[in-house]
């Protein structure tokens, strides 16, 4: 089996987590910038994490036969001060050429707040003005339903955005119906403590369809697992779900997404 | 499957944490004291797996979510507890 990981936070990760997964069939690696577990002091900052995306990673990830991508944004959880996201809004547009850059991402919104509202609408415009990709972060526990619920209206209100392009992240039971409804793709994020089970993923691929809908495990410097998606494949194959059912989800789909930018689709 | 296979495959999981979330509210209630939000949308969400009604999952992130509109003046933090805070937000 192969897979694409399409969101995973390597820079957090250990080099043998990159072993594992390629052990396990993984072909290529997807990467969000994100919050590091503090807040940067200063654009420089961001602007040092950008490079290290779209420059060392990639040499990491080569090691093991994987192909490194990425997204580049300021993330919801350093998005309540305006001044510092539109300096940093202001440096992305230089690192959009980058041959792993895949779009705009993971935006979205961490407490619901007026500024990550704010930052997150000068985000789309931002992807709507260069004509990128969006991949969202949904909101965690109590505030995932709230949020995701003002990202999709936040989304339609760009009408430069069309849906498919866009992909909103960590779904479960509660907000998974809105966003295939809105026509765009759903991300399920295989947590062991919050977020997705495997056999909740599945449950939910059973009662949606496989259309427009991935799985990942966005491992991180918290409490997850890089091998996440194998192992839910597994569970497939467990409860009775054919080798070319699994194969779409955890590689044919995220590979039609992604090929809608024109890095991803011509290096693979 | 049908479901007996998925009573193969899952039933010995789903008991093991049934018998932990009983152990878990057993625990709360000897400790004594008030209970806060938290429990307040944990026993909502007990009351969604009561019955032979569907679309439990759905209805027990409901009862644990934050089900106003508008966007909250500024973030105070950064993290999430697992349980709206105000007595308005988990109703629906």
């Amino acid at each position: 089996m192969k897979y694409i990981e399409p969101h995973a936070h390597m820079v957090s990760r250990v080099t043998d987590d990159y072993e594992r997964m390629a052990l396990a069939g993984c072909v290529a690696v997807c990467e969000p910038a994100f919050w590091a577990g503090f807040d940067r002091s200063a654009p420089a900052g961001f602007a040092d994490y950008f490079s290290q995306l779209t420059e060392h990673e990639p040499k990491r990830a080569a090691k093991f036969g994987l192909k490194h991508f990425c997204w580049l944004c300021i993330n919801s959880k350093e998005a309540e001060d305006v001044k510092l996201a539109g300096e940093v809004i202001a440096l992305v547009p230089e690192f959009l050429a980058r041959p792993n850059v895949l779009g705009i991402g993971e935006i979205g919104l961490n407490k619901n707040s007026r500024n990550e509202l704010q930052v997150l609408e000068m985000q789309i415009e931002l992807a709507a003005a260069h004509h990128q990709l969006i991949l969202v972060h949904t909101p965690h526990l109590e505030d995932k339903w709230k949020g995701t619920r003002l990202i999709l209206d936040a989304l339609k209100n760009q009408r430069r955005i069309r849906p498919e392009r866009v992909i909103i992240d960590h779904v479960e039971e509660h907000t998974i119906g809105m966003v295939l409804d809105a026509g765009m793709w759903a991300g399920m994020t295989l947590y062991p403590e919050t977020k997705c089970t495997p056999a909740r993923a599945i449950d939910m691929l059973e009662t949606y369809g496989a259309e427009r809908l991935w799985l990942n495990s966005a491992c991180d410097w918290g409490v997850s697992d890089p091998l996440a998606v194998p192992k839910t494949a597994l569970e497939m194959k467990k409860r009775g779900h054919l080798a070319a059912a699994i194969d779409k989800v955890v590689y044919r789909n995220p590979r039609k997404f992604l090929s809608q930018s024109p890095h991803f689709k011509n290096a693979f | 499957m049908n479901r007996q296979q998925v009573l193969d495959l899952y039933f010995l999981d789903a008991r093991h944490r049934l018998v932990e979330l009983a152990a878990f509210l057993d625990r709360v209630e000897r400790a004594g004291g008030p209970d806060d939000f938290r429990m307040r949308s944990f026993r909502a969400a007990l009351a969604a797996l009561d019955g032979r009604q569907r679309d439990r999952a759905r209805k027990v992130l409901l009862a644990f979510s934050d089900l106003t509109t508008q966007p909250v003046a500024r973030a105070e933090a950064k993290g999430a507890c697992g349980a709206p805070r105000g007595p308005e937000r988990g109703r629906r």
